[in-house]
């Protein structure tokens, strides 16, 4: 049998691991990587920390050097989208009018920006933070700029407050929710992180709901409902994302708030897989469907996918884990906090240095660590084999948590 | 430009010219050196780039900050005595022909 031809659609962090993972674990026949975006598959981590204060590149963000894809055999196709999916053709429609036959069709479709409607959301210097286009476009004017207005704090939001206070803007976040990262974090957190932005001169209004951009030909201000008028030279727009699911929906694919696919990504199409942003699942650990934009998830399920095509099938349950670097803050998460009804605190958040251990009914759920790394592996540990130290035992900084594994 | 030599685990040698001031993970990935990950995009946040430096080189570095000291207890392969993070070693010219094996797993 010869080996099937396989396309993957989007070439971020899942749709390069996939690609990647199917070249390492053996699979030879034809690939063909299709990437809206002009540059070949690069880290977007960087993108609102290292990469805007200089301290990395272009080209040192790349996952592979250009040539390394036509080195193993895969056809990326750079600056092109997928129109269509024909599932009884098994093509692919592309937007240069071409089409790709697949055997095996992975959707790595990743999320879009959810857009400002406000009027004068689309002012020059009004920004949205997702590719490395956004933030060179944002690079460029940020040396400029002066005053620097936030819509949105969430991780995206935050870090680049956080760069743009050590470039020495005058900054100002304005939430429209009470507190700040309150989709993700607990409130302690938030009040932590408010209180240290605060503390580097950032300007956190919360309950801020934006109603209007408003300047002449370019942003001046940004004006809430409330009345309140902050002056602006530089916005920047983090108010989340939307899967995209559009291609999958329109050729009869499952979806609900993402493409559904089970714990081996595979959707109800026997040939059509998902992984990353785009794809919901009931995770075994959340006990719940859910979908994870985070790295860990896209290279996790990239890799999943991989494994599936080629017949090793390795069901995907990894706990989740995320991170946010603010200031020299690390902020690293591990597990899922939703539904959790008591938290315990393990070291001093006086000197920036503690985690948050998360409970559901006296089980450890979820672990938040600010500059505690040993605590997140620990947590990791802990979360992966189902083992719950006492609320007294996370809470003792004294007591060995890794004892607990054996 | 300072000269790094990979060992894979299989054996495997690659003997690679990096610029200054590119970690040991960057200058893996993009020479399509295979056996790092750099999932996080070298923040220190994954330890899927472990790589055990040769002896003769250890005391040329700095030592690991508490971050990358604490990382390293998770990382996929055994850690080991000269176990770092690739992503927390900038190449430069007195680390001149520094030698790194890697592990047989990152994730």
């Amino acid at each position: 049998m010869t080996a099937p031809a396989i396309v993957v659609v989007g070439a971020g962090q899942a749709g390069y691991q996939t690609v990647e993972s199917l070249r390492q674990e053996g699979h030879d026949g034809p690939i063909t990587l299709v990437g809206a975006e002009p540059h070949p598959p690069y880290q977007r981590p960087p993108l609102s920390k290292a990469y805007l204060l200089g301290e990395t590149d272009g080209m040192r963000i790349l996952f592979r050097t250009a040539d390394y894809y036509a080195q193993h055999g895969i056809d990326l196709r750079r600056g092109r989208s997928v129109q269509a999916i024909d599932r009884s053709g098994k093509r692919v429609r592309l937007d240069d009018g071409g089409s790709l036959a697949y055997d095996k069709l992975v959707l790595a479709t990743g999320s879009r920006v959810r857009n400002l409607t406000v009027p004068g959301a689309d002012l020059a210097g009004v920004f949205t933070l997702k590719t490395l286009d956004d933030v060179d476009r944002i690079g460029e004017a940020l040396g400029r700029a002066a005053q620097v207005v936030v819509i949105g704090a969430g991780f995206i939001g935050l870090e680049f407050a956080a760069v743009a206070r050590k470039l020495g803007k005058a900054v100002t976040v304005l939430e429209a929710a009470p507190r700040i990262m309150g989709r993700v974090v607990h409130p302690v957190l938030s009040d932590y992180f408010t209180a240290f932005h605060r503390g580097r001169g950032v300007v956190i209004q919360c309950g801020a709901v934006v109603a209007a951009v408003e300047g002449e030909g370019r942003v001046q201000r940004v004006v809430c409902a409330d009345g309140a008028v902050h002056a602006a030279d530089l916005v920047v727009v983090g108010i989340g994302v939307l899967p995209n699911v559009e291609l999958a929906e329109d050729c009869g694919i499952v979806c609900d708030n993402g493409i559904v696919v089970d714990q081996y990504c595979r959707t109800n199409d026997p040939d059509i897989f998902a992984a990353g942003d785009c794809a919901v699942f009931d995770h075994p650990f959340a006990a719940s469907r859910v979908r994870l934009e985070s790295v860990q998830n896209a290279a996790d399920q990239g890799r999943c996918v991989a494994a599936t095509i080629l017949g090793h099938d390795k069901p995907y349950g990894t706990v989740p884990w995320f991170w946010s670097d603010q200031y020299e803050l690390k902020l690293q998460m591990v597990g899922l906090t939703m539904g959790c009804d008591s938290v315990v605190r393990r070291g001093d958040m006086a000197v920036d240095k503690f985690s948050l251990f998360h409970y559901r009914g006296g089980c450890l759920r979820a672990v938040d660590s600010v500059n505690k790394a040993a605590d997140h592996i620990v947590g990791r540990k802990l979360l992966a084999a189902g083992i719950s130290p006492s609320p007294e035992q996370a809470a003792d900084e004294g007591f060995k948590l890794n004892s607990l594994l054996g | 430009m300072p000269t790094v030599t990979y060992i894979e685990h299989d054996g495997t040698e690659h003997r690679v010219e990096l610029p200054a001031g590119w970690t040991l993970m960057q200058g893996a990935t993009l020479n399509g050196i295979n056996g790092i990950e750099g999932e996080c995009g070298g923040s220190c946040g994954c330890a899927t780039c472990h790589v055990y430096v040769d002896e003769s080189f250890l005391d040329k570095l700095d030592p690991p900050s508490e971050t990358e000291a604490e990382m390293l207890e998770c990382t996929s392969s055994p850690r080991q005595a000269n176990s770092r993070l690739g992503c927390q070693i900038k190449a430069m010219p007195e680390l001149d022909g520094i030698v790194v094996r890697l592990p047989e797993t990152q994730s």
